[in-house]
């Protein structure tokens, strides 16, 4: 690995680099960004299929990165998007098919395989160590030696540090422990490990869930850097604004299966949803005439030591109301107070006229609140239990007589619930691990709304969940408040909080910033309140 | 994250020296350099054991054989001793490290390949290997007239003011610190503890490390099972019984987190040498050793609490600023 | 979705019953406990006599009462290794009462609430605040032992009322011991606690993903409190019966129990990870248990190469299944 990669910076590639290092680093000659030239790809899957017991992820799937360009890949959750990243990572074997790095064909057996054909990948969560050092992480596996084979510290911290200033990291100290940044800074360390091993194809694994619109930004003057350098660049992603501000080219999985790639130039963001979605998707906001009634949950002055500070609101009976922010604005936490789960140190909040001062979640249920919580795989369902018992958890009381399981009333609770939210799946005892994101975002809504609330808070809802089940959401919450239930809706997609919300609250560092109607109310209003930006 | 490491351990070292302060108050000779140097060699062996089990907990495994892997290779030891005097020493601790490292292999292996929770394997083998030392001895004892001179004599015998037994302890401390932080299986380990998943996409290689880090252990034990069986001159199938547990609660002592990922050289040592203060600490306050057990305990109970206190995580600090930009 | 289709139909079950419970843990468990008894009948002519069986029994029950409360435990994500200790304890503070003059109730009262008392401060540490269970019950078997350990030193206590033999030594009905029946009882209701009633499938949950229970509104503290308290409990309850079938009380009494109703458990089909598991599993990997070390006794195996089957049974038992499905795979990649 040649040293004199750190020598680059943002103005363009060192053209003295020796010819061994531009052949390592699979460049003939820096490529304008943004170009879509008929250069031959650097990695090519053909006729990949893969599949696991019961399940077919891959059917004869076909991608190919081009160096310099940014390849996006759409598709719906299930469709078979991360069983390729793992693919091409070296995690999972395919069971047929050929992948084929500079035109050569290539095995990779092993995620050390991969990382040794310069393939990295930047995941959603970082997938890094957060007791570790950010030199360590940048260097783990492949940390410069000393003579005698040893770790040679200093000169990964110096190396380390040479990383962050090319890629205008240089802020992040290389010597604090990864725990201690924000998740920003964390994906640039996982940017400057590729960096550090002269990756070749980075791939990025919806990059900007947690990220702020300025560290979105950052991200992508990021990418046209890699593109300048020659990389191929594969992004996964939901959004279509991004998708198309910086990629090139797209291919489109659905259900398993490769069913369009192109320029991105040459097709209309309707035609590429055609192709996710098999059908034509118009609306996915329901239309809604809402029958708005009396304050039905007041809020005031609800205080934590350091998460929020003096928040008040009210929710009205048959009403939604958009909860927005930017990421860490504390609306989680706030919510997480409302359901008891977590403690305040001061406020008050009542329901229906009456003061409650939940303790635990289970308290907040009792008193008719719910809370549906961000994170579905940790927070929400249980994986390892059938759907059944899954929608049965809180609800256990009712359906159980003195302590003793009545398994018939668990099915026709479990039965009723499900279906109205016309889930997918083979059986209800089925284990809820096995279905896909937005089937199991189903099941924890059964779970709630079977405990009959009077109040349901909804926590980024349909995140990472594909757009057929999105609708069904929007669809659903929408009879809710027409049978009298009240929501909260925590959300941090702009049209969706447009789309549903009869009124919006904007919460800015740990304090309500503004409530608004939603009555000609625009993005850009929103977003300037949620960062603090004069008019 | 070198500081971070130092901070924990000086107050473990605060705390031993408090400790030895306090006992001396009562009793000046303890704190005495010969005194002291002492107590470090009663404690060798358990220090090596310490930092034997250490890198099997940083992997988020645990390793409950150690103990009867002693037995084990200490009887066989002591019986090659007794029949075949002649054998060089060094040859015998050769030895014992081979038959330690198969024995640690197999719990490897089972952990590596067939994916059985390492709790499972090592209580399986913890009952197996000390029943093996029985049918190898057939119950029989090895005692000190067996022995040759040379078997118990050497790791007492003098070098530059310590004893041999002093000096191996020594050696082994400096070569896991070594390990540890220069090389990379040192850090793949600890990364494995921190977070396998990652481990996993950075191309390390968790199953192998594993039973590299088992095979580690079983040396260790097997050492140890020399040094045992040479210091207290008995090999029986009695011997260590139990011990499994002091090693853990030296790790868990030394700041060694059950959770995998945080732990160091330093403290496995540290953690060691507080409970053979302890023990050594008793008969000199009169404190009959029956206590001992108690007193280990409730210093477990405690040291588990403070651990949990220094990990404990912060709540979303919002108010203060906006995120680190 | 533009327009909604009627509602899917979801079957409540796919599965045959039949087939998922011929090839349970619990069918494999059967086999062996059948074929280690016709080992046993072969190997010694005293084993098929109704009064041998009614000895064997006796190598399981106490260690078997401890292990379903450790079953529901080890279920729920934690583990308690001190069980054994709390015994130790148990009966050194029955032995005490006993030269204090206490009769046989009081004794059983005793010696329960000890157990009760003890697996209460393990619950208060795990549960209050938040330690991990591995450790903190190492350090309270320390902590339990050495107590007894502290009272009582290198002495025993005798002189236990004649009475207060039958829990230990008595029958209920020809070859049935009270230990027996009291065991099958006990069986019989975490049986129905775990499988039937909503605690136990709190308990499944909990052990599956704690952090979506405390979300579900499940009381994951309290309940783990309870399971505290009532490992404690039955370690009380078998620090009786073991106290008045031996007739005398050590601090070194019961030594290595823990790790013997760690294994039942394991053996027994309960993950150790937590999660899943069954208590027809535990009663028959007790019962397999009893025969290979009732069948060795008779064979007059030491009992220090008895626990060398007990360790490499666990280790079989579990890796059989895995070696299985490999094997199964490799023929058909």
């Amino acid at each position: 690995m040649s040293r004199r990669i750190f020598k680059r910076t943002f103005s363009g590639p060192d053209t003295d680099m020796d010819t061994t290092a531009q052949r390592k680093a699979g460049i003939e000659r820096p490529e304008p960004s943004g170009s879509s030239q008929s250069a031959s790809p650097r990695l090519t899957l053909s006729g990949i299929s893969k599949s696991f017991p019961g399940v077919r992820a891959l059917h004869n799937v076909s991608l190919s990165l081009y160096p310099g360009q940014v390849t996006a890949l759409i598709g719906e959750n299930g469709a078979g998007k991360s069983t390729l990243v793992k693919i091409m990572t070296g995690i999972y074997q395919p069971d047929s098919g050929e992948i084929g790095i500079d035109g050569v064909a290539t095995a990779l057996p092993s995620a050390h395989a991969a990382f040794g054909h310069g393939i990295t990948a930047i995941h959603q969560e970082t997938v890094l160590f957060d007791d570790l050092s950010v030199a360590e992480n940048i260097f783990l596996g492949h940390a410069p030696r000393t003579r005698f084979g040893t770790i040679d510290w200093r000169t990964m911290r110096k190396d380390a540090r040479e990383v962050l200033e090319t890629m205008r990291a240089g802020h992040i100290d290389a010597d604090a422990r990864l725990k201690d940044l924000g998740i920003a800074n964390k994906h640039l360390v996982a940017v400057a490990r590729a960096m550090s091993i002269d990756a070749r194809i980075v791939i990025m694994d919806e990059p900007t869930a947690a990220l702020s619109m300025k560290e979105i930004e950052e991200l992508f003057l990021l990418i046209e850097f890699l593109k300048s350098e020659g990389k191929a660049v594969l992004f996964i992603s939901h959004k279509f604004d991004e998708i198309y501000r910086i990629a090139d080219r797209y291919t489109v999985f659905r259900d398993g299966e490769m069913v369009g790639e192109g320029l991105l130039k040459d097709t209309g963001q309707n035609e590429i949803v055609r192709m996710m979605v098999g059908r034509n998707v118009d609306h996915i906001f329901p239309r809604r005439d809402p029958k708005i009634g009396a304050p039905v949950l007041s809020v005031s002055g609800l205080s934590h030591p350091t998460e929020f500070d003096d928040i008040g609101f009210e929710l009205r009976k048959g009403e939604i109301l958009g909860f927005y922010g930017l990421v860490g604005a504390g609306r989680s936490e706030v919510m997480q107070a409302i359901a008891g789960i977590t403690r305040t140190s001061r406020g008050a909040i009542s329901l229906d006229g009456r003061t409650i001062a939940p303790k635990s979640a289970a308290d907040s249920i009792e008193a008719g609140i719910v809370y549906v919580p961000e994170e579905r795989g940790k927070q929400g369902v249980v994986i390892g239990m059938p759907i059944f018992q899954n929608v049965s958890l809180p609800s256990l009381a009712r359906t159980s007589k003195s302590g003793v399981l009545r398994l018939a009333e668990e099915f026709s609770l479990a039965r009723s619930y499900t279906e109205r939210l016309d889930l997918r799946a083979s059986s209800l005892s089925q284990d809820v691990g096995t279905l896909s994101g937005g089937n199991q975002q189903k099941v924890v809504i059964a779970k709630w709304l079977a405990t009959t609330p009077k109040v349901i808070i909804l926590d980024e809802p349909t995140k990472g969940i594909d757009i057929g089940s999105k609708a069904a959401v929007h669809g659903f919450m929408a009879e809710l408040v027409e049978q009298g239930l009240s929501v909260i809706m925590v959300s941090s997609e702009l049209p969706e909080i447009l789309g549903m919300s009869d009124r919006v609250v904007v919460m800015r560092e740990g304090r309500v910033a503004a409530t608004y109607d939603n009555e000609g109310l625009d993005a850009e209003t929103l977003v300037r309140t949620a960062a603090g930006i004069a008019a | 994250m070198k500081s971070f490491l130092k901070y924990r351990e000086i107050w473990l070292l605060a705390g031993i020296l408090v400790l030895i302060g306090l006992i001396s108050t009562r009793f000046p000779g303890f704190a005495d350099p010969a005194n002291l140097r002492q107590v470090f060699n009663d404690t060798s062996i358990l220090m090596i054991l310490a930092l034997g089990q250490m890198v099997v907990i940083l992997t988020r495994s645990i390793d409950l054989s150690m103990a009867s892997n002693l037995c084990f290779t200490g009887m066989v030891v002591a019986m090659l001793n007794a029949a075949h005097p002649a054998i060089p020493i060094p040859a015998l601790i050769v030895i014992a490290l081979a038959v330690g490292l198969m024995l640690g292999a197999i719990n490897g292996f089972l952990v590596w390949r067939l994916n059985i929770p390492s709790i499972v394997v090592t209580l399986g083998t913890l009952t197996i290997y000390r029943g093996a030392t029985f049918v190898v001895s057939g119950g029989a004892w090895v005692n000190a007239d067996q022995m040759s001179p040379d078997f118990i004599n050497f790791q007492r015998a003098a070098f530059l003011g310590l004893p041999v037994l002093s000096w191996i302890a020594i050696i082994v401390i400096a070569l896991f610190f070594l390990v540890m932080t220069r090389t990379q299986i040192g850090r793949s380990i600890h990364a494995i503890g921190v977070n396998p998943t990652a481990s996993v996409y950075a191309g390390i290689d968790v199953g192998r490390t594993k039973f590299i880090v088992f095979c580690i252990s079983g040396m260790i034990g097997g050492l140890a099972g020399y040094l045992w069986i040479s210091r207290y001159v008995i090999a029986s199938v009695e011997v260590a019984n139990g011990y499994e547990l002091n090693i853990i609660a030296a790790c868990v002592i030394g700041g060694i987190s059950i959770a995998g990922g945080i732990g160091s050289v330093g403290g496995a040592v540290l953690g060691a040498l507080f409970l053979g203060i302890i023990s050594n600490a008793l008969p000199v306050i009169n404190i009959s050793p029956f206590w001992q057990m108690a007193i280990s305990g409730s210093a477990i109970i405690l040291a588990v609490v403070l651990n949990a206190r220094g990990e404990r995580r912060q709540g979303r600090i919002i108010l203060r600023k906006a995120e680190a930009a | 979705m533009t327009d909604t289709p009627a509602p899917r139909r979801i079957p409540d079950r796919l599965d045959k019953p039949l087939s998922s419970a011929i090839f349970s843990w619990e069918a494999l468990l059967v086999v062996i406990a059948v074929l280690i008894f016709a080992v046993n009948s072969f190997a010694s002519p005293y084993f098929l006599d109704p009064w041998s069986l009614s000895d064997l029994t006796f190598n399981f029950t106490e260690k078997g009462l401890i292990a379903l409360a450790m079953a529901l435990l080890i279920i729920s994500g934690e583990i308690d290794l001190s069980v054994a200790a709390i015994v130790a304890l148990a009966s050194t503070m029955m032995g005490m009462a006993v030269q204090a003059g206490a009769g046989t109730p009081v004794l059983g009262l005793i010696g329960i609430a000890v157990g009760l008392g003890c697996g209460a401060f393990n619950g208060l540490l795990v549960t209050r605040l938040g330690l991990p269970s591995i450790v903190v019950t190492i350090g309270t078997m320390s902590l339990f032992r050495g107590i007894a350990f502290i009272i009582l030193g290198d002495q025993a206590y005798k002189g236990y009322p004649q009475s207060f033999a039958f829990f230990g030594q008595g029958y209920v009905w020809w070859v049935f011991s009270f230990e027996l029946a009291l065991f099958l009882v006990a069986a019989l209701i975490y049986w129905f606690v775990l499988h039937r009633t909503s605690f136990g499938r709190r308990v499944f949950a909990i052990g599956n993903n704690p952090v979506a229970c405390q979300f579900s509104g499940v009381r994951v503290a309290r309940i783990k409190f309870i399971l505290f308290c009532l490992t404690g409990l039955m370690s009380g309850i078998a620090s009786v019966l073991i106290t008045s079938r031996l007739g005398s009380t050590r601090p070194s009494i019961a030594q290595g129990y823990e790790l013997e109703a760690i294994t039942m458990v394991v053996l027994g089909g309960v993950s150790i990870l937590g999660g899943a598991g069954s208590i027809l599993g535990v009663v028959l990997a007790a019962f397999i248990m009893g025969l290979v070390t009732f069948g060795l006794g008779l064979l007059n195996v030491p009992g220090i190469v008895m626990s060398i089957f007990i360790g490499l049974l666990l280790i079989i038992v579990i890796a059989l299944p895995i070696v299985w499905r490999r094997l199964r795979e490799g023929r058909f990649a």
